[in-house]
C-alpha cells in the first residue's frame, strides 16, 4: 500500500506576526514546527503500513526550512519525504496550494492512500485535503475518527459529524482527512532520527511537478487577503472575588440573576 | 451569462431541515440586499416536502432551487458535490456561502475547486465593498490572534463559510412569498464511490456542543473524572451540551467530540460557562464568538478571566455544588 502524507509546518506558538504590506504570515524568528493535527495523519499511515505493507511519501509544501518537518514525519516513521519548495508558490492560497500537492502527488503516482490532517492550526481551514481529492478526482472523506477495515478495493472508515458517527464505505484510492481522536502518535525514535538525519530530501519546483504557471502563488490564488486587524481580545467583564462562604453564596445569586437576565433561565 | 445573485448552501438532516439554513438566511438577505440581487436557498435532500421548502422563503428567500433523490438522504460526499458543481455552473451565482459544518467544510472546497472560485473558510463577518460591489469576508485566523480580511476580486462565484450560529435569523415571515423550483439533474451525478453502511448517533453522551445554545464546559481543574459529574449536572439544569478543555479529554474524562478549542471544536453558544479551566489560548480560540462567557475558576491569573463577561474566582467546588442546588429550586419555583 503506498501511502501519501501531506504535512504543513507550522508557527509553534499562535503568537506570529503578519506582513502588513503582503497580508501574509512572517516565518523567520518563531520555532516552526509540524502541524499538530497533522501528526494523526502520520500516526495512521504509519499503522496502516504496519498492517498492510508497502511505503509512506510525505510531502510538504513551503520555505527551504520546512524540509526540517519532513525530517520530523520521517523520524516518526515515514520512508520518504519531498519538498515543494519555489519562488513562484509564494502566497499561496488553498485553492492554488491545493493544487501543486495533487501535481506532485500525480507524479509520486501510483498511490492507494492520501491521509491529511483535519486543517492547519495556522490558516484553520481545512480546506486543502479536500482540495487535492477535487484536483485529483478522487473520492474522499473528511473528519475521519477511525479506518476500520482494509479491503482490496475500499476501505471503511467512520466520520465524525456534530450529532454522531457516520461509517462509509470508500473506493480507493482515496483521501482521508484525520481528527485527532483517530489515534495517540508516536514519538520519534533515536533510529528514525538517525535514518530522518541522512536522508535525502528532493526539492520539487513548477516544472518538476508539470504546474501551470498562472496556478501558482500569489497570482493563481483566488483570494486575497486584504487587511490584517487585531481581535478585541478582553471583554468588559464583571469579576467576582468571593472569600468568606456568605460572599461565595452572594456571588451565586448574582451569577443566577445574571443567567435570569440572559433569559436563559 | 453573467455572474448574479447570492445563494446559501442549506442543510438538512432525515428530512428536516437544519438551523443553520436560517441562519445562513439572514447573512445572505443582507448580502443580496446590498448588491439588489435575488437571495436562493439550494436545498439538497430526499422527501423535504414543499411546506418545509417554504420555510426557507418565509426567513428570506426568495427562491428555492431544491433537488430531491434517495442519493442526497445522508450526507455522502460524491453526490452532493458534483450536483452543486453542476447547478453553480449552470445559474452562476455571484455569491454562494454555506455553513462551517462538518458539511459546508466538505462541500465547499471541492466545489471551489470544480468551478475555479476562491473560498473563505470559518468567516464570522461578511458584507459588500460599495465601490467594487466584491464581497468582503472577515475571519478569525492563528489561533483567533489575528482577523483577515479577504477579498476574491477576479473569480466567481466568491464562496465563504460562515461560522454557525454566530448570528440569529430573521424572524419568520408567513406572509412571505417566493418560488420554488424543483430541479432534476442527470442521474449520473448520483454515481457514488462511497457509500453509508451505518450511523451512530451521539445525543445521548452529553449533547453536540456546536448546535448548542448553552455549553457547559469543564478544565482540569475538575482533578478527577467523578467531579466532572459537577460539569454534567449543571449542564443538565441549563439545559447545554457538556464542553471541556483539552486536558480534561486527554484524562479521558470524557470524549473527544466534546473538546473546546483550537484542536477540539469552534463553538458559538449564547452562554458558554467554563468551569476549572485557565484558558490557554487554544481554549480562548475555541469560544471567541461566543455571545456571553461566565468564567469560575480559582486563579486569579487564569486567562479566562479577560475574555468572561461575569467571572467568580473562587474554588469551583464551592461554587459548582451551591449553584446547582439554587438553580434546582430555582425550577421548582
Amino acid at each position: 500500500m503506498k501511502i501519501i502524507v501531506p504535512i504543513k509546518q507550522v508557527p509553534e506558538t499562535s503568537n506570529v506576526k503578519m506582513d502588513p504590506e503582503t497580508g501574509t504570515m512572517v516565518r523567520s524568528g518563531v520555532e516552526q514546527i509540524i502541524n499538530p493535527l497533522d501528526l494523526y495523519a502520520i500516526e495512521e499511515a504509519i499503522r496502516l503500513k504496519d498492517e498492510q505493507g508497502g511505503e509512506i511519501v510525505t510531502i510538504t509544501m513551503g520555505p527551504p526550512s520546512a524540509e526540517k518537518a519532513l525530517r520530523e514525519a520521517i523520524a516518526m516513521g515515514c520512508d520518504s519525504g519531498i519538498l515543494l519548495s519555489d519562488k513562484n508558490f509564494a502566497g499561496a492560497d488553498t485553492w492554488s496550494t491545493s493544487y501543486v500537492l495533487a501535481q506532485a502527488i500525480k507524479k509520486i503516482g501510483d498511490f492507494d492512500v492520501i491521509l491529511c490532517g483535519e486543517r492547519a492550526t495556522d490558516g484553520d481551514t481545512g480546506q486543502v485535503g479536500p482540495g487535492i481529492a477535487s484536483w485529483l478526482k478522487i473520492p474522499f472523506l473528511t473528519y475521519v475518527s477511525g479506518i476500520d477495515k482494509v479491503t482490496p478495493k475500499s476501505m471503511i472508515a467512520e466520520r465524525n459529524v456534530e450529532n454522531g458517527y457516520q461509517f462509509l464505505e470508500i473506493q480507493r484510492p482515496a483521501l482521508f482527512t484525520v481528527v485527532k481522536e483517530i489515534n495517540f502518535p508516536r514519538l520519534p525514535t533515536l533510529r528514525g532520527k538517525k535514518k530522518a538525519r541522512d536522508m535525502e530530501i528532493p526539492v520539487w519546483g513548477p516544472d518538476d511537478v508539470d504546474a501551470e504557471p498562472d496556478n501558482l502563488g500569489l497570482k493563481g490564488s483566488p483570494t486575497r487577503v486584504v487587511k490584517i486587524s487585531k481581535p478585541k481580545v478582553s471583554r468588559e467583564g464583571e469579576k467576582l472575588t468571593p472569600q468568606t462562604d456568605q460572599e461565595v453564596e452572594e456571588s451565586v445569586d448574582k451569577l443566577i440573576q445574571y443567567f435570569e437576565k440572559l433569559e436563559i433561565i | 451569462m453573467a455572474y448574479k445573485d447570492v445563494w446559501i448552501l442549506g442543510e438538512q438532516e432525515n428530512g428536516k431541515i437544519r438551523d443553520v439554513s436560517y441562519e445562513l438566511l439572514k447573512r445572505g438577505k443582507d448580502l443580496a440586499e446590498k448588491r439588489n440581487v435575488k437571495l436562493v436557498a439550494l436545498m439538497l435532500g430526499y422527501e423535504i416536502d414543499d411546506q418545509q421548502l417554504q420555510t426557507l422563503i418565509e426567513y428570506g428567500a426568495d427562491k428555492v432551487i431544491a433537488v430531491n433523490h434517495k442519493k442526497l438522504q445522508d450526507f455522502v460526499v460524491d453526490p452532493h458535490i458534483n450536483v452543486v458543481t453542476e447547478l453553480v455552473n449552470k445559474y452562476k451565482p455571484e455569491i454562494m456561502i454555506a455553513s462551517a459544518t462538518t458539511t459546508g467544510r466538505t462541500v465547499a472546497p471541492a466545489v471551489a475547486i470544480n468551478c475555479h472560485a476562491g473560498l473563505t473558510a470559518d468567516c464570522t463577518g461578511l458584507d459588500i465593498d460599495e465601490e467594487t460591489g466584491n464581497l468582503i469576508q472577515t475571519r478569525p485566523a492563528i489561533g483567533g490572534n489575528i482577523l483577515a480580511t479577504i477579498k476574491t476580486p477576479n473569480h466567481r462565484p466568491q464562496m465563504a463559510t460562515v461560522r454557525p450560529h454566530s448570528n440569529q435569523p430573521l424572524e419568520r415571515d408567513s406572509e412571505r412569498s417566493g418560488e420554488i423550483v424543483h430541479e432534476t439533474v442527470s442521474e449520473e451525478l448520483f454515481a457514488s464511490r462511497i457509500k453509508q453502511t451505518d450511523f451512530k448517533p451521539i445525543e445521548e453522551e452529553g449533547g453536540n456542543i456546536q448546535d448548542a445554545n448553552i455549553v457547559v464546559a469543564g478544565g482540569k481543574g475538575c482533578k478527577k473524572e467523578e467531579n466532572f459529574e459537577l460539569i454534567e449536572k449543571l449542564a443538565e439544569l441549563l439545559d447545554g451540551a457538556v464542553g471541556a478543555s483539552r486536558e480534561a479529554v486527554d484524562l479521558g474524562w470524557i470524549s473527544y467530540p466534546h473538546q473546546v478549542g483550537l484542536s477540539g471544536k469552534t463553538v458559538s453558544p449564547k452562554l458558554y460557562v467554563s468551569a476549572g479551566i485557565s484558558g490557554a489560548v487554544q481554549h480562548l480560540a475555541g469560544i471567541k464568538t461566543a455571545e456571553n462567557i461566565v468564567a469560575i475558576d480559582n486563579d486569579p491569573e487564569a486567562q479566562i478571566f479577560t475574555v468572561a463577561d461575569f467571572s467568580i474566582q473562587a474554588d469551583m467546588f464551592q461554587v459548582l455544588p451551591l449553584l446547582i442546588e439554587k438553580l434546582q429550586d430555582h425550577k421548582k419555583n
